[in-house]
């Protein structure tokens, strides 16, 4: 239905669109065009921080046309992992996108000096924007192009902090403030191409062949997200609430997987923040639910009450890799370490996963006060964290240009393997349920946990009694279906209403037919298309170590084995064909 | 989660003329920015997605971090928008708020600007996006900051 590319050339400055219908037409939009792009735009084994690597974004074609249908895909070949590079944010990116008329955008080469994009309809700019490349914080960033952009009220702006602009390998893109795409380091790729900022909106408007099944549609799908239960967790506690339940299920990442509980949990925990730090809850466009939490942290510094106030967005996962995994006891000194991070705009759980192994390193001496320029890294020392992170994005020496480039690089350069909690070079989810967690995201195509939602099939496995191969199959059919998930881009927290069928009849509404069977296959053949483009660059399931502490700690289903890991990694490739 | 605070269909009233309610901003801080409300009015009452055609307009003031500026209609007894406009096509609605006749609008804008909450704009059309106080817009609003309100009919 929408297959307009917007391709830009930073290098020369000329851009033009495209219609691309050859590619949405078979892929849907999302993560399954933004897949053939990449195929197309990215020259085989090029260095992810050269001018050759693209940057591609995509929506889909239910994007803001129906609700939580609220995301953005962005595609790169990934500085942190070598290979397949993908995110996806949400915020008002993907509406603003929708109503400039750009179905993807494709950014290649390297501007000459700091530049932003500007991109309002159909006006496609290039700005210098060598005044901010430098400033540290991607707050002060926003606030500065807002006030000299137009589409005020309603457009995106994505930008980088001073972790892209100096390339830490897991540097994220924030947008809108308080959403990012984060993990696999699309902010030190727009770092290396001068890239600060893009901001964009739109005044397009949309119609359907046939608005009288879509309103109908609509406000079915809207009274499933809004008047069911289907996504309470979300908005209520938000996806805090798993702190307390991991906990007490021991399988909660705490001390660098040292443990799989922790005796401070509570006041760290979804509920406590909630009491008494929760300031509002807001929405991405188009999603009724608002499940971005905004903490208040108000820190005195001096007497005579005076405060400096800042508003923090939280997550699980978060408050799992700067809390429970540095031994942080509570949420306040939980929200100081998020700041700082996404001041610099740092993948907060690689950065949370790299000080874990450089705490563990600490403690057992392999490395030593004259690497870290006389920093103690012990569990829990919020202030020494904090410093910690200024060196990571600063970089003054050797160990930390290592950290700034993830703890796979870093445990090979000074040790600590079996402990450096990584899966394919990218720091590991917050879930330690079972093998089905770390199997997930071995073979998720960008090694995350939102792939295939391993942990949620360990759960599963529990209470179900599931064998191997029934925790593969599960895997496996996630990993599919969540292709087309992406693709169209609902928001994964909406994909219990986002099912089969729904999937099929919101198509319909805007004039694209598939049956149940037509989807899957979409879905299988997208995830063997982005198999090709990892394992062109180098992807080899047999080369990727599972580090030992994952079988020394007491998971959610108990003690684990490695041949399990073993053997279910060989039912996948057996049953996928990869 | 509550998503209707009056229901919605016996206040539709359909064809123009008396419309016995009108759309209030109840509780504005509880506003999340999903902009469904937007949608919706577009939706229901141009056919469209859009935000463009919404006669309500959602906008934030300094980004996500700052405030949520909720634009309605005020219905005003004794509209100044239709009271500047030049040739009739704006004329008072009974129960307050005006009702559009497009034939007769020439698109210039003193309504527009007559309007001091400024809850008139232009669609890509060039023509006055007027709110008819349906109410779809607080049927889809989740967060219970806007009411559909029974008005006095005079």
């Amino acid at each position: 239905m929408w297959s307009n590319v917007l391709y830009i050339d930073l290098e020369t400055g000329e851009h033009h669109t495209r219609d691309r219908h050859d590619l949405f037409d078979k892929y849907l939009g999302g993560t399954g065009v933004a897949t053939q792009l990449l195929l197309e735009e990215c020259p085989p084994g090029i260095d992810a921080l050269s001018p050759g690597n693209p940057i591609i974004f995509s929506i889909g074609p239910l994007t803001t046309i129906f609700p939580c249908v609220s995301k953005v895909v962005s595609m790169f070949k990934s500085p942190m992992t070598g290979e397949l590079g993908e995110s996806h944010a949400g915020g008002r990116l993907a509406m603003a996108m929708r109503f400039a008329g750009y179905d993807s955008i494709v950014i290649k080469g390297r501007a000459a000096k700091p530049t932003y994009l500007s991109i309002h309809d159909d006006e496609v700019k290039l700005k210098d924007a060598t005044s901010i490349w430098n400033l540290s914080s991607v707050e002060v960033t926003g606030k500065i192009l807002r006030e000299v952009e137009p589409g005020k009220g309603r457009r995106s702006i994505m930008r980088i902090g001073k972790a892209g602009v100096n390339q830490v390998r897991y540097a994220n893109v924030n947008v809108d403030t308080y959403r990012h795409f984060g993990r696999l380091g699309l902010g030190a790729v727009f770092g290396s191409k001068n890239l600060k900022a893009i901001v964009i909106s739109g005044t397009e408007e949309v119609e359907l062949p046939d608005m009288s099944a879509y309103k109908k549609m609509y406000s079915k799908l809207y009274e499933e997200v809004v008047d069911t239960e289907v996504m309470d967790k979300y908005h209520d506690l938000g996806t805090a609430a798993n702190i307390n339940v991991l906990n007490q299920l021991k399988g909660l990442p705490t001390k660098n997987l040292k443990q799989s509980h922790f005796e401070n949990a509570e006041s760290i925990s979804g509920e406590y923040f909630a009491d008494n730090l929760l300031l509002r809850k807001i929405a991405c466009s188009n999603c009724p639910i608002g499940c971005i939490h905004i903490a208040m942290l108000k820190t005195p510094f001096q007497k005579g009450h005076e405060f400096e106030v800042s508003h923090i967005s939280y997550d699980y996962e978060l408050i799992y890799s700067l809390g429970t995994n540095l031994g942080i006891t509570m949420g306040e000194d939980v929200l100081r370490l998020i700041d700082r991070c996404e001041q610099y705009g740092l993948d907060i759980m690689s950065t949370g996963g790299v000080l874990a192994w450089a705490t563990e390193m600490y403690e057992r001496d392999l490395i030593t006060p004259p690497d870290t320029l006389g920093i103690s890294l012990r569990w829990g020392d919020t202030d020494n964290y904090l410093k910690i992170i200024d060196r990571i994005v600063d970089m003054p020496n050797k160990f930390y240009k290592a950290l700034a480039k993830g703890t796979a690089v870093a445990a090979a350069e000074y040790g600590g393997k079996e402990f450096a909690l990584n899966l394919g070079r990218l720091e590991i989810a917050g879930y330690h349920t079972g093998p089905a967690s770390i199997v997930g995201q071995i073979v998720g195509v960008r090694h995350s946990h939102l792939d295939n939602g391993g942990y949620s099939i360990d759960q599963k496995a529990s209470s179900q009694q599931l064998n191997e191969e029934q925790m593969v199959d599960k895997l496996i059919y996630e990993d599919y279906w969540r292709m087309i998930n992406n693709s169209l881009v609902c928001c994964l927290f909406a994909r219990g209403v986002y099912g089969e069928q729904n999937m099929i009849d919101a198509l319909e509404c805007v004039g694209i037919k598939k049956t149940r069977d037509d989807l899957e296959a979409i879905g299988k053949e997208i995830f063997l298309a982005k198999y090709a483009f990892k394992e062109r660059e180098g992807f080899d399931m047999d080369n990727i170590s599972v580090p030992a502490r994952f079988f020394e700690t007491v998971s959610q289903l108990g003690m684990l084995k490695e041949d399990t890991v073993k053997n279910m990694l060989k039912l996948y490739r057996k049953k996928t064909g990869i | 989660m509550k998503s209707i605070s009056v229901p919605y269909a016996k206040l539709n009233v359909k064809g123009g003329g008396v419309m016995p309610a009108k759309i209030k901003v109840a509780n504005p801080n509880r506003c999340i920015g999903c902009y469904s409300c937007m949608l919706a009015c577009s939706r229901a009452n141009a056919d469209s997605v859009s935000l463009i055609d919404s006669a309500i307009d959602i906008r934030t003031s300094g980004g996500i971090e700052s405030g949520i500026g909720i634009i309605v209609c005020r219905s005003c007894i004794d509209p100044p928008c239709a009271r500047a406009c030049p040739t009739g096509a704006l004329a008072p609605r009974n129960g307050g708020g005006v009702v559009l006749n497009k034939n007769l609008c020439d698109s210039c804008g003193v309504c527009a600007d007559a309007c001091l909450p400024r809850a008139i704009h232009f669609d890509r059309a060039d023509m006055p996006v007027i709110c008819i106080h349906c109410g779809v817009c607080a049927r889809f609003c989740s967060h219970d900051v806007l009411e559909i309100r029974k008005t006095e009919v005079l």
